[in-house]
């Protein structure tokens, strides 16, 4: 039991700093989309979970509206408050604490802590602590040089940032596709976004989406 | 895009985004543990990253269109089957849509 906090730190690390790095992906697709330096530093600074902060910036540059980009995103983050259920009666922390706890419960963070379950409650609380942190700082770092790197580029399209966003998205959607069913709902939304396409504004298809996400959901199997 | 929508939509994201955490650390328990809820809710990051390939590789407002970027989508999905990195996974499929753009 003893080592169990150094290896819970080196799983926190190994996982903040990868994770981290995808940051130059969102700092060049703030930059495509349009927004500032400043403004895509604050999405990560702010809102602090990819794949919304790719949602939000992703509906912008296909041309979509305000709200659909907000809406995409916020659908996108309500998987962390499944995450904070959990994580709660884990940190058990109040007032401020537990402010920073909610901004830092994303992915990463609720996946390292729930992989130290055998290690016991202790390395779990360090798991999430460290790999949230650890991730806030990289993923900001990474942010920051991406959107530099991007302003300085010019053109997306002449250094391909069109076609990295959604290779980002393909990236961060592929490692969620464990089992045959996942993969089903995963095509039928591609399908489905490539149908109504053309009868809907632009952005609109990625919120109806969820419709498939609903029908695929509602019946247990 | 304007300056002012910029700020609205990283404003409203943030807020929400950030509501919807804390919400976890508040609720009830009971409240978001309905069976169907979290099964439609596992369900909604796979449906929108989907549509977002789609709609960021496949469209032009609100035409589908087939260019450049799908090259770099056909070689990013080759990556992901060769178990590459996401970095790189970004980075070939970048390069490739670029060297498209170029030679097209």
């Amino acid at each position: 039991m003893t080592t169990a906090p150094r290896e819970t730190s080196r799983d926190a690390f190994s996982v903040a700093f990868t994770v981290g790095t995808y940051g130059v992906a969102f700092g060049a697709a703030g930059i495509a989309a349009g927004f500032s330096v400043l403004q895509t530093c604050l999405f990560s600074l702010l809102t602090f979970t990819g794949a919304s902060q790719f949602a939000a910036v992703g509906v912008m540059a296909a041309g979509g509206g305000a709200v659909s980009a907000v809406a995409a995103a916020t659908m996108l983050g309500t998987r962390n408050a499944l995450y904070g259920l959990q994580m709660a009666p884990l940190v058990r922390v109040k007032g401020f604490r537990r402010v920073v706890a909610a901004h830092l419960t994303i992915d990463e963070s609720t996946g390292v802590a729930l992989a130290q379950t055998p290690r016991g409650t202790h390395a779990m609380r360090r798991g999430f602590w460290l790999t949230g942190a650890g991730v806030y700082l990289f993923w900001n770092l990474f942010t920051l040089l991406g959107a530099i790197g991007a302003k300085a580029l010019g053109n997306p399209a002449s250094w391909g940032l069109d076609a990295a966003v959604p290779a980002a998205f393909l990236g961060l959607l592929w490692p969620r596709l464990t089992t045959t069913f996942l993969r089903v709902v995963a095509a039928s939304s591609m399908t489905f976004a490539v149908l109504v396409t053309p009868w809907l504004p632009a952005g609109l298809p990625i919120i109806a989406s969820a419709l498939v996400a609903v029908v695929w959901g509602w019946r247990e199997r | 895009m304007s300056s002012a929508t910029a700020w609205i939509v990283l404003g409203a994201t943030s807020v929400l985004c950030f509501g919807v955490k804390l919400l976890g650390y508040y609720v009830p328990e009971g409240w978001l543990a309905r069976p169907r809820l979290q099964r439609v809710n596992a369900l909604v990051p796979i449906s929108l990253l989907s549509a977002l390939v789609v709609a960021e590789g496949l469209v032009v407002k609100t035409h589908v269109v087939l260019d450049h970027r799908l090259a770099g989508l056909a070689v990013a999905l080759a990556a992901l089957f060769a178990k590459a990195p996401f970095p790189v996974v970004v980075a070939s499929a970048a390069i490739t849509s670029a060297l498209v753009y170029h030679l097209h």
